[in-house]
């Protein structure tokens, strides 16, 4: 498959604080690329550096075949940019502003107000087209700045927190958005909204500390990285009598007890507790009313990476 | 060719700004009600001296004095040289200065447009902007062409000069709106520049030797004072020219240091 955006060995310093460390990843054309990590991870700089705005310290990243430094303008008609804090001309209605980002990113005087059209009824802005953009909600904002990224079809699009500040109704609405370009477009989004990611995401890239710490899908990443297995067991019988039942079965490590005869047991990574689980209740002649085991959210494998990664650090 | 139609873009933009917002119109009043007090004050000085001449007919210095060009012309043209440190930091203090304030900074340069597209775009809007105001004084001399006779040859110079005087003052005006985010900030930084380079060439008159000669070199107000009489010179056309590029070039530089410093 096409590669979109190659990034090798890429390191930015801003004097002598280190934003990002020598990231290497690759986009494949067509993919939904979720980049998660806390705040000052170094999200925001790598895709400032892709879209052309700032300059690695070193190390190369290319977009669509060209260098980010040295073809900027090409790498730049090849990207819709979204930056993180949405900032338009406040003085411009809606669409003098979609009538400079066109003109700007050079779409062809005849097909100006077309694809205005086409951005304006993407993004359900019709309602505005004619209100300043100061006047503007954040959710419209948003919506602007999604509109003017998508002006004059670019195959990549870099979206950095797409959803930041939106209420949740409006999060939807942007995310289904997003969820619409899947086909015609590449996406590179940030976010640290870790059921976003898993939602939109074909696959997430975990960065702390200017480091990438994994790369994959958002299944595999709970599969792999949850850290051990899950189990969520209800069993009708002594509450105390049952945990302690549970702890000395071999494998597991933890038994959380939720109340109502819920437990929560956590085993070894890797292991199949299940079957043991099961005969353990049914011989101490207890009722196991449900057994089932429970994969790790996006959001556990993100604190437990990035826990990791500190505490690996600091020692 | 698209970079023409990214500078036409961004000429629209700043002048969408310029006209839907009040700084063309407070800018453009202030300018016009200096520009034509000091044009009234001088036509009633010039309709004065042209009353004793009528009076005094016998004597050949008076009449010599009655050339509208020098008596109201030269110094209208020379006050509104002034005028120009006043006006052009207030028309390109927020030009680049709000873009980095406000964000919008990050938009414009991730779009497919050279710095010099950028740069000259918005040069051009002020300078548009600065011709329009001038073009409201071309009625004064219009108006007085009805009364009295006029060199028109020397009027068209004392223009030339105040469009290549504008045009420096605002390259200027730009590059100390790259300089910073804060628009007052920028309005001071080209005002004291605008200022320092107008009465740089004071040095020599204190006597300041081979230096002062360069000193007086590097005047705004030397150069400009050829054209307000009526003179084209080579030397001071350079100078202009020079002087618009150097500093829409250290424009350029400013604002490509943005993606190393960051």
């Amino acid at each position: 498959m096409e590669t979109m955006i190659e990034v090798q060995d890429l390191t930015k310093y801003y004097g002598p604080h280190l934003a990002v460390s020598h990231l290497d990843f690759q986009v494949a054309a067509g993919e939904i690329v979720g980049f998660l990590g806390p705040n000052g991870a170094g999200k925001t700089t790598t895709l400032k550096i892709l879209a052309g705005f700032l300059a690695p310290s070193t190390g190369t990243a290319r977009i669509n075949g060209y260098d980010c430094v040295t073809d900027s303008l090409a790498v730049r008609r090849s990207l819709g940019y979204l930056p993180e804090n949405v900032a338009v001309y406040p003085d411009l209605t809606v669409t003098q502003f979609l009538r400079f980002a066109a003109g700007a990113k050079g779409v062809e005087a005849r097909a100006e107000k077309g694809e205005i059209d086409r951005v304006v009824a993407a993004c359900g802005l019709e309602e505005v087209r004619h209100t300043l953009v100061a006047a503007l909600s954040k959710g419209f904002r948003q919506r602007l700045g999604l509109a003017q990224a998508l002006l004059n079809q670019p195959p990549l699009l870099i979206l950095d927190e797409p959803t930041i500040g939106l209420d949740p109704s409006q999060i939807v609405e942007i995310r289904q958005l997003i969820k619409n370009l899947e086909e015609a477009h590449t996406v590179m989004l940030s976010s640290h909204i870790l059921p976003e990611v898993s939602q939109l995401c074909h696959r997430v890239i975990i960065i702390n500390r200017g480091q990438i710490v994994a790369s994959d899908t958002p299944e595999n990443l709970s599969r792999q990285l949850g850290h051990g297995s899950r189990v969520l067991l209800t069993v009708s019988g002594p509450t105390g009598e049952v945990e302690v039942a549970l702890q000395k079965i071999s494998g597991v490590n933890r038994v959380l007890s939720q109340g109502e005869g819920n437990f929560l047991v956590e085993g070894d990574n890797g292991r199949e507790l299940r079957p043991e689980l099961a005969r353990m209740v049914v011989a101490r002649g207890w009722e196991l009313l449900e057994l089932k085991a429970q994969e790790f959210s996006l959001e556990e494998v993100f604190l437990n990476l990035v826990t990791e990664e500190t505490t690996e650090e600091e020692s | 060719m698209t970079q023409v139609k990214g500078w036409l873009a961004v000429v629209r933009k700043e002048l969408t700004v310029y006209f839907g917002t009040p700084i063309f119109y407070i800018t453009g009043f202030f300018f016009l009600l200096l520009a034509g007090y000091f044009f009234y004050t001088n036509v009633i000085y010039y309709s004065i001296i042209s009353f004793q001449a009528a009076q005094q007919a016998s004597n050949p210095q008076i009449a010599a004095q009655l050339n509208p060009q020098q008596m109201v012309f030269r110094p209208l043209f020379a006050v509104l040289g002034i005028i120009l440190l006043f006006l052009v930091p207030f028309i390109t203090m927020r030009l680049m200065a709000e873009e980095k304030r406000s964000g919008t900074a990050e938009l414009l340069f991730t779009y497919p447009l050279t710095d010099w597209a950028v740069i000259s775009g918005k040069f051009g809007a002020a300078l548009l902007v600065y011709l329009i105001l001038l073009a409201f004084t071309i009625s004064y001399p219009l108006v007085f062409g009805l009364i009295s006779r006029l060199d028109w040859g020397a009027l068209g110079t004392g223009y030339l000069g105040l469009v290549l005087l504008g045009a420096a003052c605002l390259s200027l005006g730009l590059f100390a709106s790259s300089l910073t985010e804060n628009q007052i900030v920028a309005g001071v930084v080209a005002f004291a520049l605008l200022l320092l380079f107008w009465i740089i060439g004071w040095v020599q008159e204190l006597g300041a030797g081979a230096l002062g000669g360069v000193f007086q070199y590097l005047s705004l107000m030397k150069h400009y004072e050829n054209f307000t009489q009526g003179v084209i010179d080579t030397r001071d056309l350079v100078y202009c020219l020079s002087f618009i590029y150097f500093f829409l070039f250290l424009t350029k530089r400013q604002l490509e240091s943005r993606r190393w410093r960051a």
